[in-house]
C-alpha cells in the first residue's frame, strides 16, 4: 500500500516536472545557442526561439542575398492518416483537398461553423492517405471532434518532428552541395523525401519569405546531423542562422499574414467582433464553394450574399520611412478606418510598407485618401505624424527566383 | 415513380401530425417508417397471448386541441377527466379529482386549501410558459415580430396579476419541486405526487435544481379542455395511433412501413431526399425527420455535411432514459389497498413521500436502479376490454428510476429490478403476484431497441433547462429548420418536447408551410 502511494506520488511529481522547464528547447537549440551572440530569445508556442542571433539587419540580408537557416520546430504539426483522410480534410479546410496531389503542398485555412477563421497553415500530402498539417495554434480537440464519422487517425507530432526553413537565393545551392540530389526538380509547393543518415528528410519548396526557399522536416533524433550537413555545405554560400525579426520583415514584404498578429483566431478571440471570416483577412481565394461541404461554408456564402462582411485586409505603402506598426488608419484624416497590424521599412522595396485591417467600406469602396497616424518616439516625446497611405497589392516584394525551376544558384 | 414534395421520416404521432399538416397545406407527402407498423412509441403490441399493450404512453394529458382539430383527429371519448390516486402503502389514499386535483379526498380541509393555492399558482405560471409551445422558439439573432408579441404577451400575462406574481414567477422558475412543495404542503403523499410528476422521465430528483420545470411542463398540457387534466380516449390508448394514421391518410399522406431509411441525401448543405436501407433513392425538396435528432445527424446525415461545432453539440445532447415500462397480464382486476373502486380507471401513483422519490433517484446518479422505486400505474383493459381476455386485466406501469446505463448491465439487472417492482406491487395490492399471467418489463435499453429510441428516452433528449426552447435539441437546430437547408426536425427532440401532444410535428409543418427561412 505504502509502496503504491509512494510511487503514485512519484508519478504525480514526474508529471509535474515540466514546470521546471518553463521554456522548452527545440531539437536545434544546442546549435542556435552556440551561434547566439545577442542572447535575444522569445517564446514561440512555449519554445525558446531566437528573435535575433547576431544582427537583425544582416540576418534579413541573409534571406534576400544568400541563405538563411530558421528553426521552425515550434510550428504545430499534425499527422492525419487513414482511408478517409482526404474527405476529412476536405470537410475541415477551405480548399479542395481532392485537387492536392501526392507530393504537393497547399496553403490553406480552416473555420468554425460560423465561418470564423480558426487558423491558417500548410497542408502537405505525403501519400494518398497521409497528410501533415502545419499551423501556428493548437487544434487537437477541434481536429478530433471533426473526425466523428470519418475513418482517420490524428496525431500531434510537434515534439517528434524537427523543422528547418532554408531560405534565400543560394538555398538551392546549399542543398545541392549538401548532396540532396534531385532537389532541383522541386517546383514551388512540391514536397519529396530524400535520404539522410539512414533515414529520410522531407523537403518541400515552401517558405514564409517570398524568396527561393525550402522547408525540411526530420525526426528529432536526426535534427542536429541535418543542421550540420546544411551548415557545412552552406559555408561557401554564406549560410546564416536567423531569428524571427528578420523573417518577419521578409514575410511582410511577401504579404503573408500571421495568426494572432494580423488577425485573431476564432478560438482565441475573447471579444465577439474580433473574429474574422476568410474574406475579411484576404483569404477569400481559398474558399471553394464548388467542393463538398466544409466547416463554415454556409456562413461564408451567406455573408457574401447578404454583404455582411465587415472587414478587409490590405497591403499599404506609406510615405516616409517610419514603420507604422499598430498605427490607426484614417480616411480623409478624420474617419477611423482601421489599424496597421504589421509595418516595416522594406529594405528590398525601399519603401515604408504595412499590412492593415480596415473596416468596410474603407478599403473596399473607399480606397483613396487614406492616412496613417504614426507616433514616433523621439527621446521620450511622441512626434505625431499623419502620413499618406496607398493600398497596394500583396506581395509587395515579388521575386522571380521564388518560382524559377530549376532554381538558380545565387 | 411518384414524386413527393416532402418525405417524413418516422410514423410516430409527431411524424404523422407533421405529414398531415403538410398534406393539408397542399404538399404531397410520403411517410417512411422503419417498424412494421405506424404509431411510434404509441404503437400497440401483444406482450402475452391475448394481452395487448398500447405502447409506452398510458394516459393522455397534453394532446393539443388545436393540433387535433386542425389535422382532423377523430378520437372519440376522452371527455371524462380521470382521477389520480396516491398510495403510500398505509391503506389511506389521497385522490385528486378533476384536472390535477380540482378537489381532493383523503387530506384535511386546510391541506386541501394549501394544495388549491399551490395548484392555482403553478397553473398560472405554466400558463405563461404555454404561450411558447405552439410556435418555434425565438431564433437568437433573428427575433421576429411574432416572437416579440409572444414575449410581450408573456410579460403582460405576468403583470396582469401584479408585480408580486411576476416576481414570484421569476423566483420559482428554476427552483426545485421539493422546496416549492415544502413551502405550501404538509402531506407527504401530496408532496410525493408532485415530486414524482415533476421528475417522471427526467434525470432529476425532486431536490435537484430546476426540477420544478418538469411539473410546469406537465401543467402546460390540457386534456378535455382542462389544464392538468388526464383522459383515456374511447377504445383506450391503443386507439390513438390509428386515429393519427386515419387523419394522415384522409389528408392524402402515403405511409410506408417496414421502410427503414439508410441515409439522408445532402450535398453542400442542402437536403434532397433519402436513400432507403435497401438502396432505393427517393428524392424530395423537403425532408422532415420525426425521429431522434441524434439518429438524424449522427447516423442518417453524413457528418461531413454538418459543421464540427454542430456535430459536437448534437453529440452532447443528453438522452439517457430513466424509466422502465412494465406491462402485466393478470387473470383478474387487481385490488390496491385504499383505492376506491371509482378511481380504478384513473392513474395510481405509488409514492410515500418526496424523500422516497429523492432517495429513489440517488442510485440512478451512479448507474444503479432504485431498490425502492416509485411508479405510476393504469389498468388499460378497464377502458378497453379487448386488451385482455374476458375476466383478465392488464396493468401498465412507468417505474423509475431505471437508468439506461446500468452499471451492472441490464441483462443481470432486469430480473432483479423486476423482482423489486413486483414486490412493491404486492405490498400495495396483496395477492396480485398470484394473478400474474405474464410480466413484461422494458428497461430503457429494451425501449431503445423496440421503438428505435436512442437512450430509451421518450422525450428524445432530457427535458431540462439547458435543452429547452432555443436549445432544443441544440441552438442551431432549435427552430425546426437545421443547418442543412430542406432538412427539418419534428420529433419530441424538437421544441416543445415529448409526450403525446403532436406539437413538435405540427409546429414544424407549419414552419415549413410558412416558408420560414432556415
Amino acid at each position: 500500500m505504502n509502496a503504491l502511494t509512494t510511487s503514485a506520488a512519484g508519478l504525480r511529481r514526474a508529471a509535474r516536472d515540466h514546470i521546471r522547464t518553463p521554456r522548452l528547447e527545440t531539437p536545434f537549440h544546442e546549435r542556435l545557442a552556440a551561434l547566439s551572440e545577442v542572447n535575444d530569445w522569445y517564446s514561440w508556442a512555449g519554445y525558446k526561439a531566437p528573435h535575433s542571433l547576431f544582427d537583425g539587419e544582416l540576418e534579413y540580408f541573409a534571406i534576400r542575398s544568400t541563405a538563411a537557416l530558421f528553426d521552425i520546430s515550434p510550428m504545430v504539426k499534425y499527422r492525419i492518416t487513414g482511408p478517409d483522410a482526404e474527405r476529412y480534410l476536405n470537410r475541415l479546410t477551405l480548399r479542395d483537398v481532392r485537387k492536392l496531389a501526392v507530393g504537393r503542398v497547399q496553403y490553406t485555412a480552416w473555420c468554425d461553423d460560423h465561418g470564423h477563421v480558426l487558423d491558417d497553415g500548410t497542408l502537405f500530402r505525403l501519400g494518398e492517405a497521409d497528410f501533415r498539417l502545419c499551423c501556428q495554434e493548437r487544434h487537437l480537440p477541434w481536429l478530433l471532434d471533426s473526425a466523428f464519422g470519418f475513418s482517420v487517425d490524428i496525431r500531434e507530432e510537434t515534439e517528434e518532428i524537427a523543422g528547418l526553413a532554408l531560405q534565400g537565393p543560394t538555398s538551392y545551392a546549399v542543398l545541392r552541395d549538401a548532396g540532396f540530389a534531385g532537389v532541383e526538380a522541386l517546383k514551388p509547393f512540391a514536397v519529396a523525401t530524400f535520404p539522410h543518415e539512414g533515414g529520410e528528410v522531407t523537403i518541400s519548396r515552401t517558405g514564409f519569405t517570398g524568396d527561393l526557399g525550402y522547408e525540411l522536416f526530420v525526426p528529432r533524433a536526426k535534427a542536429l546531423s541535418l543542421w550540420d550537413r546544411l551548415w557545412s555545405a552552406g559555408e561557401l554560400h554564406a549560410i546564416r542562422a536567423i531569428g524571427y525579426g528578420a523573417l518577419n520583415q521578409a514575410r511582410i514584404e511577401a504579404g503573408f499574414i500571421v495568426a494572432n498578429t494580423d488577425f485573431v483566431t476564432a478560438e482565441g478571440a475573447l471579444r465577439a467582433d474580433r473574429e474574422r471570416m476568410p474574406d475579411e483577412i484576404g483569404l477569400d481565394w481559398l474558399v471553394d464553394p464548388d467542393k463538398p461541404n466544409f466547416n463554415g461554408r454556409r456562413a461564408i456564402l451567406d455573408a457574401r450574399r447578404n454583404q455582411t462582411l465587415r472587414y478587409i485586409l490590405v497591403g499599404l505603402e506609406i510615405e516616409g520611412n517610419i514603420p507604422a506598426e499598430h498605427a490607426i488608419v484614417y480616411h480623409r484624416k478624420k474617419h477611423e478606418a482601421g489599424i496597421v497590424t504589421a509595418g516595416i521599412w522594406s529594405p528590398t522595396a525601399k519603401r515604408n510598407i504595412a499590412i492593415a485591417s480596415l473596416e468596410r467600406p474603407y478599403g473596399s469602396k473607399f480606397t483613396e485618401d487614406l492616412w496613417v497616424e504614426i507616433y514616433a518616439m523621439r527621446e521620450l516625446q511622441y512626434q505625431k505624424l499623419m502620413k499618406r497611405a496607398k493600398i497596394v497589392p500583396r506581395p509587395i516584394v515579388k521575386l522571380a527566383r521564388r518560382t524559377a525551376t530549376p532554381p538558380g544558384l545565387k | 415513380m411518384t414524386s413527393f414534395d416532402a418525405i417524413v421520416i418516422g410514423a410516430g404521432h409527431n411524424g404523422l401530425a407533421a405529414a398531415t399538416r403538410l398534406a393539408k397545406g397542399g404538399r404531397k407527402v410520403l411517410v417512411l417508417e422503419a417498424a412494421n407498423g405506424p404509431g411510434g412509441a404509441a404503437r400497440g403490441r401483444e406482450f402475452s397471448p391475448g394481452f395487448r399493450s398500447a405502447g409506452l404512453a398510458h394516459i393522455v394529458n397534453r394532446l393539443d386541441a388545436d393540433v387535433a382539430r386542425d389535422i382532423g383527429l377523430d378520437l372519440a371519448g376522452g371527455e371524462t377527466l380521470l382521477p389520480t390516486t396516491v398510495l403510500d402503502g398505509s391503506g389511506k389514499a389521497v385522490t385528486l379529482h378533476g384536472a390535477y386535483g380540482e378537489s381532493i379526498d383523503g387530506v384535511p380541509a386546510e391541506e386541501q386549501a394549501a394544495f388549491a393555492a399551490l395548484r392555482k399558482k403553478l397553473i398560472f405560471q405554466a400558463g405563461i410558459l404555454k404561450r411558447f409551445l405552439r410556435r418555434p422558439p425565438p431564433q437568437i439573432g433573428a427575433i421576429s415580430l411574432g416572437d416579440l408579441s409572444t414575449l410581450a404577451g408573456a410579460g403582460l400575462g405576468l403583470l396582469r396579476k401584479g408585480r408580486g406574481e411576476g416576481r414570484d414567477f421569476l423566483r420559482m422558475l428554476l427552483m426545485n419541486v421539493a422546496d416549492v412543495a415544502d413551502e405550501y404542503l404538509a402531506d407527504d403523499r401530496l408532496k410525493g405526487l408532485l415530486a414524482f410528476d415533476a421528475t417522471l422521465g427526467i434525470h432529476l430528483g425532486p431536490r435537484s435544481p430546476t426540477s420544478l420545470l418538469g411539473l410546469y411542463y406537465r401543467l402546460t398540457g390540457e386534456a378535455a379542455g382542462k389544464t392538468g387534466g388526464q383522459v383515456v380516449p374511447a377504445g383506450g390508448m391503443a386507439s390513438i395511433a390509428p386515429a393519427f394514421v386515419r387523419a394522415a391518410e384522409k389528408a392524402g399522406v402515403t405511409i410506408r412501413c417496414s421502410a427503414p431509411v439508410g441515409r439522408i441525401l445532402a450535398d453542400r448543405g442542402k437536403a434532397s431526399g433519402v436513400v432507403m436501407r435497401d438502396g432505393i433513392e427517393i428524392t424530395a425538396p423537403v425532408v422532415v425527420s420525426a425521429i431522434h435528432p441524434q439518429t438524424t445527424f449522427l447516423h442518417l446525415v453524413d457528418p461531413a455535411e454538418s459543421g464540427t461545432g454542430f456535430v459536437r453539440s448534437v453529440k452532447n445532447v443528453r438522452s439517457h432514459g430513466n424509466v422502465a415500462k412494465l406491462d402485466l397480464a393478470l387473470d383478474r382486476v387487481p385490488d390496491f389497498a385504499g383505492l376506491s373502486p371509482e378511481a380504478r380507471n384513473g392513474r395510481i401513483v405509488l409514492a410515500r413521500s418526496m424523500e422516497q422519490v429523492e432517495t429513489a433517484f440517488n442510485p440512478a446518479k451512479y448507474g444503479e436502479f432504485s431498490p425502492d422505486p416509485v411508479m405510476e400505474i393504469t389498468l388499460p383493459s378497464l377502458a378497453e376490454s379487448s386488451l385482455a381476455p374476458s375476466g383478465g386485466c392488464t396493468l401498465s406501469a412507468l417505474v423509475q428510476y431505471a437508468p439506461y446505463r446500468l452499471k451492472a448491465g441490464w441483462e443481470a439487472g432486469k430480473p432483479a429490478f423486476l423482482k423489486i417492482v413486483l414486490e412493491t406491487l404486492e405490498r400495495h395490492a396483496p395477492g396480485i403476484g398470484r394473478t400474474i399471467v405474464a410480466a413484461d418489463l422494458m428497461t430503457p435499453v429494451d425501449i431503445e431497441a423496440e421503438y428505435n429510441l436512442p437512450g430509451g428516452h421518450w422525450h428524445h433528449g432530457e427535458l431540462q433547462a439547458d435543452q429547452l426552447l432555443v436549445n432544443r435539441p441544440t441552438g442551431a437546430a432549435s427552430g425546426y429548420a437545421t443547418p442543412i437547408e430542406g432538412l427539418y426536425l419534428a420529433s419530441a427532440g424538437a421544441h416543445p418536447g415529448g409526450g403525446i401532444s403532436g406539437l413538435p410535428g405540427w409546429n414544424a409543418a407549419r414552419h415549413i408551410l410558412s416558408g420560414g427561412k432556415p
